[in-house]
């Protein structure tokens, strides 16, 4: 065992985890937990921009891009909290450029602009530039940005421990978290004042994703087995256009730079839906158009795919402004986009839900907002909530520079007051028991087949369209897995860099995440944003203009409703 | 169609030295190589270990070395290799376990050049003005996923553990020649040592590996040639 103490300690090192780390450096005593090295962490596959009504191209203001937060996460974003993200962005947008980020930039040397889904001029009178890019690899250009800060500023990075365990006193203080090196195999306790989670989503839940195999929720599962409730893990984003059947992302920016989605007759059928905005309607929407005409049997030939056609753009604006993503058409796909269009289908991409936060980034533990002292969480894991029920393309980006920056500001503030708190007398005991289970079972079901089987279940019956009947059925399957978990085998043995060992540990967290996606979408009966049943397929904002936090108990699963904050903008049908 | 792996196994627990092993595995032409190892794994031998996680060539994690040379397993094709693929861990770092291999020193170079943006001249509340022509000047070198298969495919840095080698340069060269930066006297200075790039012989292997298709050789070249001409 390891025994480590600092005033601090960051688990992630995403954009979210690094843009708080960097706040502290130099001031406060802390370290980086990360299971991947920090550049490989998933914000560097974000493509396609992070908005900021910077006004570069043409006339924005933080208020319009507020009011499309609110408007595209279908009224159910905390509005104090968007207006808090729409305001501090322009300050943040900045802030990278000034670390070096090396954006796009216009004739007079700006900050280029570009259109994205959902974003509009004075109020959703039609698109607006809002979304700042550098081509078509703006999160590689933030991780590797903030990476280089953290390099200057000398953060102490532990890269590749993989979190096993968060720590609470029994006064509900966080005290630190429990680690495992992945070469070694050892166990290391970090005490700390404050933890901040910044461990991204978990996409991995579904069979169909953008997201990266480290994307498996950890951080969420870990606090919540003890007692945190996580919120609105009903709302999960399907992005329209993944690559058929791999579900790699071509990002938004393909429409906003003039791409169309086709079905198999060659229509371009958003503008049937959604006459003023249609390619660029948000997301949830065009994910459920296109299940709309892959349903009445308008897919490509008849399947259940429909087509991203980018063959009317000039050459050259696509190796310019969409370099990467045309190149992963032509890798995985064999297909040239300058001429062919690409075969797409809806792809599971981001978790709105998450750790409820503040505005500060504090985790709350209830209704009331009551708050656990010293645990903080930012960035794709939790859920402040800016995107409410259904998140606008370059919003997350934005959400995980301006609120891992004020998670690290308030940590800077409440660092210098607060007392240690005291270890539990025997910190490691869960994460060792864990582990000694997992490493000692006699044969047993492979993770692998456990996985496969929860990534089916929850494609099949819990992604774009849902019923009580599917997620039941998914309800029933997630309880088995969880069963067949205990006695899953795994063939490693050994202690050093056992992956075997990573990937149980993995799967045992996306059980949570998936358990509590269907016990939200279960409960919530009515359609907003990312939520569509069809059972029931309107927005009900008398029982429904609502969070939900669901708690893990003894007693099963638990769940309650958190009031939604309006300050500026009453609640309307959404029509783009 | 089946496919035979030969993959390199090195356990320090239980081996004392590396020795290949052979999985015949059933995949589609289109699939990865990182899939059919991922097959491996899931379905024959939990125990074989590489790094991935993006799956799709962003994040540099699984860097190895395919059929002779340095590829990304997400990046490269099945039907681009034949029947039988023979996968290695890169060379010139230290094995821990199977393709994982000691990164240590390929960060430690890479932090060396200081690879961050040095200017102390940032403007309130605006940003700094670059043109796009100035912007383009280094566009190429931002494009580093800092997964070593330049590195661990120069001969040089097989033999000189000191040699910073290309991918550290490449980084620095996204510095010295971004109009923003002030700190490009300060890596030239760095790159101008032993260690610097002076050992490099233009071998062009590294250009050749690099999955982002940098041209490697030309950044390292013209970092040569601003030392020379003092250009920067
Ligand atoms: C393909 C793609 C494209 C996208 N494009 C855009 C875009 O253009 N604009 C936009 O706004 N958003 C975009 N998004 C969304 C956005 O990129 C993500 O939501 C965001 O990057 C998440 O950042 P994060 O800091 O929360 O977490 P991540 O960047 O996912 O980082 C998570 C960190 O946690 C660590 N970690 C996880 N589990 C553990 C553990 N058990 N122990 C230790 N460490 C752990 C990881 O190592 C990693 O460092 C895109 C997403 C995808 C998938
Ligand atoms: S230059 Fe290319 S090969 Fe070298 S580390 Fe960067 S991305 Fe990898
Ligand atoms: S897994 Fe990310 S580059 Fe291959």
């Amino acid at each position: 065992m390891a025994y480590h103490r600092f005033d601090a300690v960051i688990v992630g090192a995403g954009g979210a985890g690094l843009m708080a780390a960097i706040q502290l450096a130099g001031k406060a005593n802390i370290a980086v937990v990360s299971k991947l090295y920090p550049p490989r962490s998933h914000t560097g596959a974000a493509q396609g921009g992070i908005s900021a009504s910077l006004g570069n191209t043409e006339e924005d203001h933080w208020k319009w891009h507020m009011f499309d937060t609110v408007k595209g996460g279908d009224y159910l974003v905390d509005q104090d909290a968007a207006e808090v993200l729409c305001r501090e962005a322009v300050d943040a947008v900045l802030e990278l450029e000034h670390m070096g980020l090396p954006f796009n930039r216009t004739p007079d040397g700006r900050i280029d602009q570009r259109r994205f889904g959902g974003h509009t001029r004075n109020y959703g009178e039609g698109p607006v530039r809002r979304a700042c890019y550098a081509a078509d690899r703006t999160g590689h250009m933030i991780i590797q940005t903030l990476y280089q800060q953290g390099i200057k500023h000398n953060v102490n990075f532990l890269d590749e421990h993989h979190l096993l365990d968060v720590l609470f006193t029994d006064d509900g203080r966080c005290c630190g978290v429990v680690t495992m090196e992945q070469r070694t195999g050892e166990i290391h306790t970090v005490h700390a004042k404050a933890v901040l989670i910044a461990t991204g989503g978990f996409g991995r839940v579904f069979k169909v994703t953008s997201n990266a195999m480290a994307g498996t929720g950890d951080g969420c599962a870990i606090p919540y087995r003890r007692g945190v409730p996580l919120m609105d893990m009903e709302f999960y984003q399907f992005h329209p256009t993944g690559i058929y059947k791999l579900g790699i992302l071509l990002s938004e920016a393909a429409r906003g730079e003039g791409g169309i989605l086709r079905n198999g007759a060659g229509e371009a059928f958003a503008e049937r839906y959604a006459p003023t905005l249609k390619d660029l309607a948000p997301r949830d929407m065009v994910s459920r158009f296109i299940h709309e005409e892959v349903k009445a049997g308008r897919g490509v030939n008849g399947e259940d795919f429909v087509h991203l056609d980018l063959t009317h753009l000039p050459p050259e604006l696509i190796d310019a402004k969409l370099p990467d993503i045309t190149d992963f058409a032509r890798t995985y796909l064999g297909v040239e986009p300058k001429t062919e269009p690409i075969p797409i289908q809806p792809t599971a991409h981001y978790a709105m839900g998450g750790l409820p936060t503040d505005v500060e980034g504090r985790v709350i533990l209830d209704e009331e907002s009551r708050i656990v002292p010293g645990f903080y969480s930012a960035g794709e894991a939790a859920c402040v909530s800016v995107h409410g029920a259904n998140r606008l393309g370059t919003n997350s980006l934005v959400d995980l520079v301006v609120f891992g920056r004020r998670a690290g500001r308030h940590m800077l503030g409440f660092l210098p007051d607060a007392e240690l708190p005291p270890l539990p007398s025997d910190p490691e005991f869960t994460a060792r028991a864990q582990i000694a289970d997992l490493l000692n079972r006699p044969k047993g079901e492979r993770a692998s087949e456990l996985r496969e089987a929860m990534q089916e279940v929850m494609m099949d019956k819990v992604s774009v369209v849902r019923d009580a009947v599917g997620m039941t059925e998914a309800q029933r399957e997630i309880d088995r897995i969880r069963l067949a978990y205990k006695n899953l085998a795994i063939d490693d043995r050994g202690t050093c860099f056992n992956t075997d060992l990573s990937e149980a540990l993995e799967l045992g967290c996306m059980i949570d995440c998936a358990e509590a996606i269907v016990a939200g979408a279960l409960a919530r009966e009515e359609s907003r944003g990312a939520h569509f049943r069809d059972d029931f397929q309107t927005r009900d904002d008398k029982n429904w203009l609502a969070h939900t936090l669901v708690y893990r108990t003894s007693g099963g699963l638990q769940m309650r409703k958190k009031p939604v904050t309006i300050t500026e903008f009453e609640p309307k049908e959404r029509k783009y | 169609m089946e496919v035979t792996l030969r993959i390199k196994r090195y356990n320090p627990e239980t081996d004392a030295k590396a020795a290949f092993k052979e999985y015949v595995v059933d995949v589609e032409p289109t699939d990865r190589v990182l899939d059919a190892m991922n097959q491996v794994k899931w379905k024959h031998d939990g125990t074989l270990t590489y790094r991935r996680s993006c799956a799709h060539g962003v994040c540099g994690s699984d860097a190895m070395r395919i059929n002779g040379r340095n590829r990304l397993a997400c990046k490269i094709l099945m039907k681009e290799l034949g029947k039988k693929i023979t996968i290695e861990p890169l060379i010139g770092y230290k094995v821990i376990k199977d393709l994982v291999i000691d990164m240590d020193q390929f960060f430690d170079s890479y932090k060396a050049v200081k690879p961050y943006l040095i200017a102390d001249d940032a403007p309130s509340a605006v940003e700094r003005r670059q043109s796009p022509e100035q912007r383009e000047r280094y566009d190429d070198t931002t494009k580093c996923i800092l997964c070593a298969a330049c590195t661990t495919s120069c001969p040089i840095t097989w033999t000189n553990e000191r040699f910073v080698g290309p991918a550290a340069i490449v980084n620095a060269h996204r510095f010295i020649f971004d109009s923003r930066d002030q700190g490009g006297a300060e890596r030239l200075r760095i790159l101008n040592t032993q260690s610097g790039v002076w050992r490099c012989r233009t071998i062009f292997n590294c250009t050749d590996a690099c999955p982002r298709g940098i041209e490697v050789t030309k950044a390292i070249e013209e970092v040569k040639r601003a030392l020379l001409f003092e250009t920067v």
